[in-house]
């Protein structure tokens, strides 16, 4: 078990206000992205973005995690605005993007490395790959990882530094549907652990509904809130429960894809 | 009836029973079976033997059949080089009778048996051809005994030219790589250097260094000083495009992971394009150290007063080729065995690359 003292902290509150976003385009030209994101993160909520493919998801996060700036509106945490990126905002992006040259311990360790605390704080290191359940890998290379794990990894080296906020930009995209499986009831398992609040772009709607409190749903590009969906079942869910499948079908409908229901 | 008529009217078909499957519930696994043992080394080495009789044959022909009268005094050392080639052919043959109680000298000779049976050929062929027919005629061809002759009687030369290089050849490379390393960086990395820089080394690096030759001679305090800047100059060209190649083609999602896990811009450079462009600087690296040999042997026959092109000058010069085939032969081990050195290095930094990682 790991001590709950070094990961607990209290979620950030993030606010989105009448966020729009435009790409220069190599050819000249601009392209609009997101047209007036109004929303708000609790503190310690979990809220999931459903659009389509190519819709701006991505972008709002990149906008959240500070890695560009937004065209014009507001983005702040806990009242202080996003300029840059920040460790308490932590993103897990859909490659998992380990250092190739670095072992799995070495990778998870990285965050504590830049902001000079390795020294002082290795302990956290192994608590976090115990967290995820990989504590016979430290010494492992990537290359010797399956995507599961690899991806489990990079949860680790987001989750060492304790994030006030999960930016998770479909984390899960690429795994297998079993694995995947198994990765959300973790999720959603870590997140009640440490209490960070957590910002998740998908497209899978059964993935949304299974992990959020509440689902928002995006509209085609440039991205408008089309619909909110507040999920009111406890944790830990069930993917079978009857609450979900309306829901689900809901959410095809705000999507144009309930014609299969 | 039809064929649609008998799909139709015929009724459902029937779910084939499924076959089961036996279910293992106990968890042990299965013994390793005998096949993936260590194949095992038994009886006589028979290429080990032909190897044996090939050195032997090369002992014999040197010995008893005498060398051709050139007109000056004999040449040294026929005697021991066959007398050598027979203890070789009877060390040979103890191995190859012994078979797998030979342990690890014989385990490891065996793969390069082949070339154990070529290596005296070719002797016996280049002994016939000079000392013994006369064919390739003195004294621009000489025997392999000659060059026994000249490691004993000129060894220390020989040495103290070797040790000039060697010297010569890490002061530049080292000096070279490095300047090469951190330009190949700074323009991969920075805007301005990339505008200023790129464009005067893509001009001007091309330029083969031993051109600069007399230009360096002429502005260089030495002609030492001058070497080492001719040298480290023709490592610095590949090593500094081929670092910059590597540190522009990194991931840009590196940057992204590292920036929001808080690293600031020398941890991005130091711990993330450095390691990520690694595989691309050893490339630059072993271009480089091919290009330094040819630098090096040049200066040194140009205008430095030591050094193996310095001794490949001076055997010329006095005609004495016995002496400019050994310091070749030497060349060649050094370059090659520094080629291998490089590899070696190479395979322990990027373990990581090439999924050998033991631990």
């Amino acid at each position: 078990m790991v001590s709950t003292a070094s990961i607990a902290q209290a979620g950030a509150r993030i606010d989105i206000q009448a966020v729009s976003h435009w790409f220069r385009q190599q050819q000249g030209g601009v392209l609009q992205v997101l047209d007036g994101i109004d929303l708000q993160v609790r503190a310690g909520e979990f809220v999931a973005l459903l659009g389509p493919s190519g819709c701006g998801k991505s972008t709002l996060l990149r906008l959240v995690a500070g890695l560009e700036p937004a065209t014009t509106g507001r983005i702040t945490q806990d009242d202080a605005p996003i300029a840059r990126p920040d460790p308490s905002r932590i993103v897990v992006f859909q490659d998992p993007t380990l250092y190739p040259w670095r072992s799995v311990w070495d990778n998870v360790a990285l965050g504590l490395q830049a902001r000079g605390l390795l020294k002082s704080q290795r302990g956290r290191v192994d608590d976090a790959l115990a967290l995820v359940g990989l504590s016979d890998f430290a010494k492992s290379f990537p290359h010797q990882l399956s995507g599961g794990m690899a991806q489990r990894v990079a949860l680790a080296r987001a989750l060492v530094n304790d994030p006030q906020l999960l930016v998770l930009d479909e984390p899960l995209g690429k795994l297998d549907s079993l694995t995947r499986i198994a990765m959300q009831s973790e999720l959603v398992n870590l997140w009640q652990r440490a209490g960070f609040s957590a910002l998740l772009v998908t497209h899978d709607v059964e993935e949304a509904l299974f992990l959020a409190n509440r689902v928002i749903v995006l509209s085609d590009r440039p991205a408008r809130i089309t619909a909110e969906l507040v999920v009111d079942l406890p944790y830990p869910r069930h993917r079978g429960h009857p609450r979900l499948a309306a829901l689900r079908h809901e959410a095809l409908q705000h999507l144009g894809l309930d014609a299969t229901w | 009836m039809t064929t649609a008529g008998n799909i139709l009217g015929a009724p459902p078909r029937q779910q084939p029973a499924p076959a089961r499957v036996p279910v293992r519930r106990d968890a042990r696994p299965a013994a390793i079976p005998s096949v993936l043992d260590e194949p095992a080394v038994a009886g006589v080495w028979r290429t080990g033997l032909v190897a044996a009789a090939a050195w032997l044959a090369l002992g014999v022909l040197t010995v008893w059949w005498p060398n051709r009268e050139v007109g000056f005094s004999d040449w040294n050392f026929t005697q021991e080089f066959g007398i050598g080639a027979i203890a070789v052919a009877i060390a040979l043959g103890v191995v190859a009778l012994l078979g797998a109680r030979a342990g690890r000298l014989g385990r490891k000779l065996r793969p390069a048996g082949q070339w154990l049976v070529a290596a005296p050929l070719l002797l016996a062929l280049w002994e016939a051809l000079t000392a013994k027919l006369g064919l390739l005629p003195p004294p621009f061809f000489a025997p392999p005994q000659s060059l026994l002759d000249v490691a004993v009687e000129d060894w220390a030369r020989l040495g103290l030219s070797t040790a000039h290089s060697l010297r010569l050849l890490a002061h530049g490379f080292v000096l070279g790589a490095l300047v090469g390393f951190a330009t190949g960086v700074w323009i991969g990395w920075s805007r301005i250097a990339g505008y200023w820089v790129h464009p005067l080394l893509r001009f001007l690096g091309p330029v083969p260094a031993s051109a600069l030759l007399p230009l360096a001679f002429f502005f260089a305090p030495s002609s030492y000083a001058a070497a080492v800047f001719l040298v480290g100059l023709a490592t610095f060209f590949p090593v500094a495009v081929l670092t910059w190649s590597g540190v522009a083609s990194v991931n840009k999602s590196y940057y992204d992971v590292a920036r929001t896990l808080g690293a600031t811009e020398w941890f991005l450079v130091l711990r993330v394009a450095v390691p990520a462009a690694l595989p691309q600087v050893f490339v630059g690296l072993f271009m480089g150290l091919g290009a330094s040999f040819s630098v090096l042997v040049t200066a040194e026959m140009m205008g430095v007063k030591a050094g193996l092109g310095w001794y490949l000058q001076w055997a010329q010069g006095w005609a004495a080729y016995p002496n400019m085939y050994a310091a070749l032969l030497v060349m060649a081990v050094l370059c090659s065995g520094l080629i291998t050195l490089l590899f070696k290095v190479r395979d322990r930094a990027l373990s990581w690359q090439k999924g050998t990682v033991k631990w």
